[in-house]
Order: C-alpha cells, then structure tokens, then sequence
C-alpha cells in the first residue's frame, strides 16, 4: 500500500477517490414538500419585488407631476421683478 | 393582464418541480454535507436547501439559458459560507456534527465539498470563496488528511517510522 503522507499527483487522486466515495455514501431522502415550500417562498419575493416596483414607480410619477405643478406655478425660469432700487439722490 | 400572469405562475411552477424533482435529492445531499447533519435528522441542511431553492424560483424567468442547477448551488454555497459560523458546531449547544465531513471547519468542508463532491475546479472555488488558489488546495489537503485519518487498518503493522502526517 502507498504511504498516507506522499504528495505525488497519483497518491493525492487517490486520496480525492477515497474521500469522494465517502462522502457519496447515503445521500439523504428529499421530503416531498420542500419543492412546495420553495415554491412558495419564492413566489412571496416575487411578489414583494413586484410590489417595491410598483411603488417605486408610482413615487417616480407622484414626484414628476408634483414638480410639473410647482413649475408651471412658480415660473422659476421667469426673472423676478426688481424689488430694490438705487436711492435718487442729486435731483 | 392577470390571466397571462395566472399561466406564467403555473407554467413556472411546473418547470420548477420538475427540476426540483431531478435535482433535489443531489443538492440536499450536498446540503447535508455542508452543514454536517445526520442523513435522517436535518432541519438546517432542509432550510438551506428551501431558501437557496426559493431564491432560484424568483429568478426564474431570469436565468436566459443558466443552468438553474449552477444557481442553486451558488445561492447554497453563498449562503453557508456567510453563515459558517452558525454550522461549526463546536459551541456546547449546537448539534453534534455528523456524517464523513464530521470533524472538519465549516470551510473545510465547504472546500471538501465544492472541489469534490461538486467537481468544481481549484480556480473556480478560489474565485467563488474569495481565495487565493494555494490556499484553497492547502485546505483541502488538511482537509483531507482529516477525513482519512481514522484508516481503514488501525493496527500498526507497516513501518510507522518516519510517517509522520503533515
């Protein structure tokens, strides 16, 4: 038998078999119901990405129309009126 | 709108039983591995497996031809490598550990596992963990070293000199 403590790339394929055949040995049984609580799971993230979504959009269009109305209302482009004027002074 | 919804759910659904259905035992299997359970008694194996599942079912209509075995498996491992620390198993009050990879880290059997039991290459796990590839070779070799320790002739009938395990 080849010695446990060699490096050589056959004595480690060998050693990667062995462990290998260790753990391939009785794998577990799957319940039946885990697929249907996945299922279930993952449709909830769906529906709760779908909701943050909706959400997401619906302030994006709150936020458009909100600043639309101030626009229109406050006419930030139009140069306000002067309200200061030099004091007349010499006359 | 909501009819064609209804469908795509159902269709969905559908397609991911069947692959639940094929791949299921081998993944829970692997999950088993990972978190060190008996073959008949594990609770955590099963939620890592749900959860991982779970994540795959969301991006379903997302994968464009990913092999959804490849998804699962990068969710699971992901998963319990952010959370080792709770499967080491080495507090008092955890669980015993069980199974072949019983006495190892939970990285090392996530190593053992990956480059093993999933035949993933030495390159793609060190990019997968986060690692240097020495460092996940080196772990393995421990690793490995551990599992083979108890060997199958106790008994000192070779020359035991100079076999010292490194």
């Amino acid at each position: 038998m080849t010695g446990e403590t060699g490096v050589g790339p056959v004595n480690r394929s060998n050693r990667e078999e062995r462990v290998r055949r260790l753990m391939v040995a009785r794998p577990p049984v799957l319940p039946p119901d885990l697929a249907a609580e996945a299922v279930r799971r993952g449709a909830r993230m769906l529906r709760r990405r779908s909701y943050a979504r909706r959400v997401m959009w619906l302030l994006l269009c709150a936020a458009t129309v909100a600043f639309t109305v101030w626009a229109l209302t406050a006419r930030p482009w139009v140069e306000p009126p002067s309200e200061t004027t030099p004091p007349l002074t010499g006359w | 709108m909501r009819p064609r919804h209804a469908y795509d759910d159902v269709r969905r659904a559908q397609e991911f039983r069947a692959y639940v259905a094929g791949a299921g035992g081998r993944l829970l299997h692997t999950a088993t591995l990972l978190t060190a359970e008996p073959r008949d008694a594990n609770p955590r194996a099963r939620r890592l497996l749900t959860l991982a599942l779970a994540r795959t079912y969301a991006c379903w209509d997302r994968l464009h031809g990913e092999d959804p075995y490849d998804h699962t498996r990068r969710c699971l491992m992901a998963r319990f490598a952010v959370n080792a620390h709770r499967y080491s198993g080495r507090l008092p009050f955890r669980l015993r550990p069980a199974g072949p990879l019983a006495g190892l880290s939970p990285q090392e059997r996530l190593v053992l596992v990956m480059r093993l039991h999933e035949g993933i290459g030495e390159e793609r796990t060190a990019a997968l963990l986060g690692l240097p590839a020495e460092r996940v070779r080196a772990v393995q070799n421990r690793a490995m070293s551990v599992v083979l320790r108890p060997a199958p002739e106790p008994a000192p009938l070779t020359g035991r000199a100079g076999t010292v395990p490194s």
